[in-house]
């Protein structure tokens, strides 16, 4: 056994200590003057010193910069002097650690081939006066995280033996359990009491006992995140049953709205659309909610990497093309003390998160170009991270495939191992205190390298049509992938042909692993061998599990005992629909009773600076929106770059004008008013950004992804039964259909006898198709002396807006949406942008106007005059602060040169509109109230700054 | 005339290797994009081609430190075969991590005059990834036939570790080719303009055939007016600030 530490050189400074020193004096423990970050590395092998210095000179270190020491330096290591606190951190046993693999395939390069196996520490030398309280806060806070990580003591190290696993056939014993034993049985398998029921009526009919792993795949294809239950249950709503509440509203727009455009919805991994008659696009987003919240960075990153293989999965697979990324959090700033037992702290899953979506996006290749943060203190317990992905693939490839009876289930991708085993009925509960430290098994890291490699060699696979079908592996891992796709046929499965990251797994852990980098093709037998040598000329595993058949029976098999026999009718439609009550009430809040404030400008800052609203440019640097060369309208945009851009434009062919709009409408601070006009108003937003960036309304498609809290609760349900509504009525209208979506529900923390549930939440994700990205928009002002407009109504709509919140108020005035009037404003809107007369627009959302035209003045680095008085209003409203921060929706501020003014308002129509003010050089925003007076005179440098600052770490 | 034949390394964790064969497209010349593997088992030549590009990406996670397995690789593997096609006067190109592999696997700086500083490139001083635009100032003393004729680029550049590290005696002996810039050309601009922190401001070096060139910010996602992000403001040129950068080693391999 070798140990080799890798430290920078003295004299240069060290970044990553630099970012502790820094993270640690926000934790308010101001001793600490400098900390070291030192890479470790462990080699199981028996090295002669000269091997080990070329081990460390050409690969475990750059000369240059790095000085390394091996073995003998590790003697009378931990007797540091008084003020120097080290700790060393590994990854626990099990945890995947890509750079492992790594270094075993450097070594084989540099011809060493008797290292048995590699691991890494990371050694953290801390200097400054820290009492051993204090040291523990940094250590549990900062740098270990108990479920992936360990602290080691330096010559412990131990390589884990993995224990070998001996085949024996587990039974339940159903038929002759007693009611405690059911009880028993429901409780760990996540069932219903009908489901429970409906199982052993099933094996009541076998005259057998089920074995373990029928119960699992049972538990796994009735879960809620499977099969959407409550969506697809009967729900009670005051006097009307709803069946099926999913086919009832977002697939019932769909299908009466009818759009040749649409090519595969609600059926496939993606919703797809025609983009050009030649290529189509796919869309999904994904929620990766409760692994985010017990390990921020690899919840994150493997949500980039399960939704990135969804678009993989679609069709005969679609090339990633590009992310978005919605994340709801508790703001950064929440005292410790308020902080429930047993949750990481917010500031921590925030900077986790970010850093585990960079790093999978970014290694895969695939630009981050749009995105939202939002915070509230009730996410404090279940933070939400939205990922999705747009897909492109050929027009013809876009139906999902279909096996035949013969064809070979081929597993490709990573290894198995025991990766988030139980994720999926894991992300289906509640978390609760235990959930950080007894669910281990549930958090998964990831490797992005793998993916890359399996994207590269999938798509070539697909150009030369070598599987019939394919499918991504997620949440219930072969189970839930291998199971659905035989559905219609049947499968056989040798469970111990998969491959293995290490040995010890039972049957059933091989099949209800949710180990990442995965994909099962379905290959018809006369390409199973090009398939095979294409893959391996890659570096790329495929292995043969199984062969599909024609009984419609799931027969699995391990070392040739029949472990698994299921009929395919009992799994996939045996499933007793889930019966459920819901009601609504319109809740009351405190109506706001406060005196306007006589300068509306500081309170234009303090919204500027409100968490919500503020620059985002941090985060989004640090993902790459410019890989692939197709960005448009990038996230930043203005005089210099760092506007915030309504909508995300692409050319996914490069050689092509066709372009895709990416946006997203999310605002859960309306859904405490009322969820009906929540969806509404996120469903105008993303339509706003999509009409704002100089989009249409004719090739518009949507995804919904609801997380909610717990939906056993009728109010809960109710909730979510109005928000479904509310996406049936708006779709309809604007003609927008859904092409896909997901629900994450019981999103519900308790602790202490406390429950925190999050607000609800809908995210609406749009995508649209652009004619000629050349006419593209940014919300930046362009010129002096043009004219700003703005469009649509103002109403005295201030209940749940970022002006109310800053008063801590809720409000009851909700935000509405006239969908007809506001499908008419976009319409000729969209219009007047092709005939080039907009030359900046911007949608006005959180904080309203006065936040629109304060982005619009510092994007573009000018000044504007602006007066209220002229603003359209729906009733009349006598408040100047709630004219200019009202959040009404469909509303859009509009710069027009002076000389199109006619031809502008001619096309506007009988649209409410207003001239109400001019761009000017002053660099100074300057605002006047309904009796003229001035009420905001802020330069643009100090909105700027107001809006940059929170975030700029 | 023949058209010129280019070859994009692709290795687990590439990432950029489709826009910059767009690039070279759209410079007139025939792009293949090949799999290392395809090299090692010599069922392609590198001498079949003119130009090789090592193109962006994360080349094997860039686990241990950016570009460093794979540099070893082609110099353990394919080193014999690189330096014959550098001494038959191919062209090399390497972005971003390119530039980090070419580096690592002893390509670049190279020897000039004798002498052989001692180079290498590290975590940015920010601590992050940074994705942002940056203003290039082109050093026209230099040999390098790629930039041959442009003062000044606007380019994005996308990196973690993009800081390149070289003592200050050793600049005379390095044929620097790009520094970071403000607006104006400056040189002695510091964060963001200097994205990384990178001594003297170095964005991009060749070696002292001009030949062998590698920069850290990305031509190939500057190729279209509409990729500048103020294109919605001015208006542009045709082409986007990196096009110059293909065209040039089209036009050289072509002309030589």
């Amino acid at each position: 056994m070798h140990r080799i530490e890798v430290h920078l050189k003295s004299h240069l400074p060290d970044a990553r200590g630099l970012s502790l020193v820094r993270d640690i004096y926000d934790l308010g423990i101001t001793t600490v003057s400098k900390v070291h970050v030192v890479d470790v590395y462990w080699l199981d092998a028996d090295l002669e010193p000269d091997m080990l210095e070329l081990i460390c000179q050409s690969l475990l270190a750059d000369p240059v910069i790095q000085d390394y020491q091996y073995e003998t330096a590790t003697q009378g290591r931990d007797k540091v002097s008084k003020d120097c606190h080290v700790v060393e951190v590994a990854y626990n046993a099990g945890v995947t650690d890509p750079i492992e693999d790594t270094i075993m395939k450097a070594l084989q390069d540099l011809a060493i081939k008797n290292v048995k196996a590699v691991k890494t520490a990371r050694r953290y030398l801390i200097k400054g006066q820290l009492d051993e309280h204090q040291l523990g806060t940094i250590c549990s806070r900062l740098l270990i995280n108990p479920i992936i990580q360990h602290v080691v003591k330096a010559k412990l190290l131990k390589f884990p033996q993995s224990p070998q696993y001996r085949f024996k056939l587990e039974q339940v014993h159903l038929l002759e359990a007693s009611k405690t034993e059911l009880l028993e049985v429901k409780q760990q398998f996540g069932f219903t009491d009908d489901e429970l029921q409906a199982i052993v009526a099933y094996f009541q009919q076998q005259r057998r006992s089920p074995t373990d792993v029928e119960l699992e795949t049972l538990a796994q294809t009735w879960s809620e995140h499977c099969v959407h239950k409550t969506f697809k249950g009967s729900i009670q709503f005051g006097t009307t049953t709803i069946d099926n509440l999913l086919k009832s509203t977002i697939i019932r727009a769909t299908e009466q709205l009818n759009k040749p455009w649409c090519l595969s919805v609600f059926e496939d991994n993606a919703g797809v659309i025609d983009f050009d008659g030649r290529w189509a696009l796919c869309f999904k987003v994904e929620t990766h909610n409760h692994p985010s919240a017990v390990e921020p960075y690899g919840g994150a990153a493997t949500g980039i990497g399960g939704v990135v293989r969804d678009p993989l999965g679609t069709g005969l697979g679609a090339k990633p093309i590009l992310n978005t990324d919605v994340f709801c959090f508790a703001p950064p700033n929440l005292p410790y003390n308020e902080l429930p037992k047993g949750v990481l702290h917010p500031l921590r899953i925030f900077k986790g998160v970010r850093a585990g979506v960079a790093d999978y996006a970014n290694r895969l290749g695939i630009p981050t170009l749009n995105g939202a943060i939002l915070f509230d203190k009730r996410y404090v317990a279940n933070p939400l991270v939205f990922c999705g992905t747009l897909g492109l693939l050929p027009k013809d490839l876009s139906q999902r495939g279909q096996q035949s009876p013969g064809d070979l289930v081929i597993l490709v991708g990573g290894r198995t191992g025991r990766d988030g085993i139980h994720g999926v009925t894991f992300a289906s509960e509640q978390l609760t205190e235990a959930s950080t430290t007894v669910s281990y098994s549930s958090v998964q890291i990831g490797n992005p390298i793998v993916e890359k490699k399996l994207i590269d060699v999938m798509l070539q696979a697909r150009d030369r049509k070598l599987y019939s079908r394919i499918t991504d592996c997620g949440g219930g891992g072969l189970s839930s992938a291998v199971g659905e796709m035989a559905a219609e046929t049947g499968v056989r499965v040798y469970l111990d042909k998969v491959p293995l990251k290490y040995a010890g797994l039972s049957y059933t852990e091989i099949w209800v692993s949710e180990s990442q980098e995965r994909m099962i093709l379905a290959v018809p037998p006369d390409c199973v061998q090009e398939l095979l040598s294409l893959f391996a000329s890659e570096d790329v595993e495929a292995t043969v599990i199984g062969k599909f058949t024609n009984d419609q029976r799931l027969q699995l098999l391990y070392q040739g005992i029949l472990v698994c026999d299921l009929s395919m009718e009992f799994l996939h439609r045996g499933r007793p629909q889930l019966q459920r009550e819901a009601v609504w009430e319109q809740p009351q809040h405190t109506e706001p009773d406060f005196t306007p404030p006589p300068d509306l400008g500081e309170a234009l800052l303090s919204i500027l600076s409100s968490w919500n609203v503020c620059s985002k440019e941090w985060v989004i640097r640090q993902y790459d929106h410019e890989v692939q060369g197709t960005s448009v309208l990038k996230p930043l945009v203005g005089k210099n770059g760092d506007g915030p851009s309504d909508a995300a434009i692409i050319r996914p062919i490069l050689d092509s004008k066709m372009g895709v709009i990416v946006s997203n409408g999310i605002n859960p601070n309306y859904g405490e008013m009322d969820p009906y006009w929540m969806a509404a108003s996120s469903i105008d937003e993303a339509l706003r950004q999509i009409i704002a960036v100089g989009g249409n309304l004719r090739r518009v498609a949507l995804l919904d992804n609801f997380s909610w809290g717990n939906t056993s609760r009728p109010d809960m349900l109710g909730a979510l039964v109005r928000a479904a509504e509310a996406c049936y009525d708006m779709a309809i209208v604007y003609e927008t259909p859904f092409i896909s979506g997901k629900d994450s529900l019981n999103n519900e923390f308790q602790s202490e006898g406390e429950t925190i549930s999050i607000p609800h939440t809908l995210l609406i994700s749009a995508i649209g198709v652009m004619e000629d990205v050349n006419r593209a928009i940014s919300m930046d002002f362009k010129k002096a002396d043009d004219l700003i407009y703005i469009l649509g109504i103002t109403h005295n709509e201030l209940g749940g807006s970022e002006y109310f919140r800053s008063y801590g108020f809720v409000g009851n005035n909700v935000p509405k949406v006239n969908p007809q009037l506001a499908r008419e404003l976009m319409d000729k809107l969209s219009l007047a942008a092709e005939k080039s007369l907009v030359k900046a627009c911007h949608d006005c959302s959180e904080g309203g106007i006065g936040v629109a035209i304060a982005e619009m003045a510092f994007a573009g680095g000018l000044g504007a005059t602006v007066h209220l008085e002229s603003v359209p209003l729906g009733e009349p409203i006598d408040r100047d602060d709630f004219i200019l921060f009202s959040e009404s929706n469909s509303r859009f501020i509009v710069e027009v040169r002076q000389e199109n003014k006619d031809e502008f308002e001619e096309i506007m129509g009988n649209v409410s509109l207003a001239a109400i003010g001019e761009v000017n050089d002053s660099k100074v925003l300057e605002i006047y109230g309904l009796d003229g007076r001035k009420i905001v005179n802020k330069s643009i440098s100090e909105l700027k700054e107001a809006w940059q600052k929170p975030l700029r770490w | 005339m023949s058209k010129v034949r280019i070859l994009i390394l692709r290795v687990p964790g590439t990432n950029c290797d489709a826009e910059t064969a767009f690039a070279f497209q759209q410079a007139g010349a025939i792009t293949s994009i090949v799999h290392i593997g395809e090299l090692i088992r010599r069922e392609r030549r590198l001498s079949d081609y003119q130009i090789m590009v090592i193109p962006g990406g994360f080349t094997y996670g860039d686990d241990i430190a950016a570009g460093k397995v794979l540099a070893n690789e082609l110099r353990l593997k394919l080193g014999e075969n690189i330096q014959r096609f550098v001494d038959d006067g191919g062209l090399i190109l390497g972005i971003c991590n390119g530039f980090q592999v070419l580096v690592k696997a002893g390509l670049l700086p190279g020897k000039t005059n004798g002498n052989s500083p001692s180079l290498t490139l590290t975590a940015n001083d920010s601590g992050k990834f940074e994705c942002r635009w940056v203003h290039l100032s082109v050093n026209g003393q230099s040999p390098c036939i790629f930039t041959k004729g442009i003062n000044s680029m606007y380019l994005p550049v996308a990196h973690g570790e993009g800081k390149v590290i070289v003592a200050l005696e050793a600049l005379p002996y390095l044929n620097i080719v790009l520094y970071y810039a403000d607006e104006h050309g400056g040189r002695e601009a510091d964060y963001p303009h200097n994205p990384n922190g990178s001594v003297a401001n170095i964005a991009g070096i060749c070696d002292a055939s001009g030949r062998v060139f590698a920069l850290m910010p990305h031509p190939e996602r500057h190729i279209w007016h509409t990729q500048h992000p103020q294109w919605t403001r001015q208006r542009a040129k045709e082409y986007g600030d990196g096009f110059q950068i293909f065209v040039n080693a089209v036009k050289w391999v072509q002309s030589s």
